[in-house]
């Protein structure tokens, strides 16, 4: 039987603290970033014209439909060789996470949009709006009421990707842990304790994302 | 007749993919004037009232609502987006689902269009905004929102949200279709009163004892082509056409109408 000795990583207790602190700075500069390329990938995959359609939608698609992982890795090493764009781990894997996280934005953003009944939009343009007047009186404050339970459920699954950052030696807290690991030998009770640390931060939010949703149902 | 009229609607053509919807409509509202437009359902009746404020863009044809034409087809263009708009404004449309913003009180829905279209100051915009909400008798549901309103109430502060931005015609998109039957008086009687107020008014119904009533002309539409106009009573009373005859011989034609619902 394993003899459990979870007292051996209090010593490494501020390297745990300074991985928590680059991981949550992280999904900060990841969420916001993601959501500004969310913006750009949801409006544009709604215009009128065409190209701009299929440049948001290729968008979307490719990094939907690709793994982070192979994500974080071309954008540090094949990026250089095929653009010659130098990138810092902590720069390649911030773009690659939010413009990851932005391609899943901007489908619950369009989502949210086109869930608006067209005939709002229509008593919008009969009273004389322009569509970006009725997008922004009529559709947006009742489709972001919409969109937010999915925007978060998003961002939660952001702050567990930033775990991925690891691989790019970005020193987050999968990153520091491993260090902790080899220097204590200790691997099983490390990774243990840093399932526990994310389920700590996710599960009140998780919590409130619920709340939230009843709250909007109510209101509908 | 066209010097007078305030909608001269000449040659309109809609087509929706293969399906042709309007063919060489021709159509003429007097100023002051209210027609109503009946017909059985996919006669093409909605599709030429939205073509009236430009819902729906025709294919071919003109349409002009006062001193604004517009003109489609081959080797015309499109107008942009703010002529539209500016174009739509002077324009009133009541839907049959309503329609109402549900994020905004009443009195916000019908103070939407002036203050964000018009930039009229939100002091002024709330006391006409409450002025056309007493007119369709609901200054007291004024802060309520359309969720806690019943759908005669909300028909009536769409009715209110229209007339806010003052429009030159009004135009009605089976208003009462989607109400409870005991609901619909309260609202036929606002249109009522709108028409003896001298308001042009193009009205898309099912209610033919109401055009029979409140309507000067009628046209019966089906297919896409105008089969009937005239006289609203004497087209529903003695229709010349076969199809006319078959169509309103699913309904009760005379009689009153039905009774407002005072309590509101």
């Amino acid at each position: 039987m394993y003899q459990w000795d979870f007292g051996i990583l209090w010593s490494y207790r501020w390297l745990f603290l300074n991985g928590l602190g680059v991981t949550v700075g992280f999904t900060v500069v990841i969420v916001l970033l993601g959501l500004v390329f969310g913006l750009f990938g949801a409006f544009g995959s709604l215009s009128r014209f065409k190209p701009v359609r299929l440049l948001a939608l290729s968008f979307i698609e490719a990094f939907r439909c690709t793994p982070i992982l192979v994500q974080l890795i071309w954008f540090y090493y094949a990026l250089p060789i095929l653009a010659g764009i130098e990138m810092t781990p902590i720069t390649a894997s911030a773009l690659a996470l939010s413009l990851y996280g932005g391609s899943f934005y901007s489908e619950i953003i369009r989502g949210g949009i086109i869930s608006i009944d067209k005939g709002q939009s229509e008593a919008g343009a009969a009273l004389g709006m322009t569509p970006g007047q009725s997008m922004r009186r009529i559709v947006l404050p009742q489709a972001i009421k919409r969109m937010i339970p999915a925007l978060m459920n998003q961002s939660i699954i952001q702050f567990k990707n930033t775990s991925l950052v690891s691989v790019l030696a970005v020193p987050d807290l999968v990153y520091q842990s491993q260090v902790a690991a080899h220097d204590s030998y200790r691997p099983l009770e490390t990774y243990t304790a840093v399932a526990l640390a994310y389920a700590a931060i996710l599960i009140p939010l998780t919590i409130i994302v619920r709340r939230g949703e009843k709250r909007l149902a109510v209101s509908e | 007749m066209s010097e007078t009229s305030k909608i001269e609607i000449r040659s309109l053509r809609k087509s929706f993919g293969s399906n042709e919807v309007l063919k060489n409509i021709n159509l003429d509202v007097a100023k002051g004037g209210v027609v109503a437009l009946i017909g059985p359902s996919g006669s093409g009746k909605s599709t030429l009232l939205r073509c009236i404020n430009l819902l729906v863009v025709p294919d071919g044809g003109s349409v002009r609502v006062g001193d604004t034409r517009f003109a489609f087809g081959d080797g015309t263009k499109l107008p942009d987006v703010k002529t539209l708009a500016k174009f739509r404004a002077t324009t009133g449309m009541v839907f049959q689902h309503f329609n109402l913003f549900p994020h905004m009180t009443a009195l916000q829905n019908v103070m939407e269009g002036p203050v964000t279209v018009r930039r009229m100051a939100r002091a002024a915009a709330e006391k006409l905004a409450r002025a056309q909400l007493a007119k369709v008798g609901l200054a007291e549901k004024a802060d309520q929102y359309p969720a806690t309103l019943s759908g005669g109430q909300k028909q009536r502060v769409a009715i209110a949200r229209a007339l806010a931005m003052e429009p030159d015609v009004m135009l009605f998109d089976e208003a009462t279709s989607a109400l409870d039957p005991e609901l619909v008086g309260e609202v036929l009687n606002v249109m009522q009163r709108l028409a003896s107020e001298g308001m042009t008014m193009v009205i898309v119904t099912h209610e033919i004892a109401f055009a029979r009533e409140v309507a000067d002309r009628l046209i019966f539409m089906r297919d896409g082509v105008v089969v009937e106009e005239g006289p609203a009573r004497q087209v529903i009373d003695n229709p010349r056409e076969a199809a006319t005859r078959a169509f309103l011989s699913h309904f009760h034609r005379t009689g009153a109408l039905p009774p407002a619902n005072a309590a509101s």
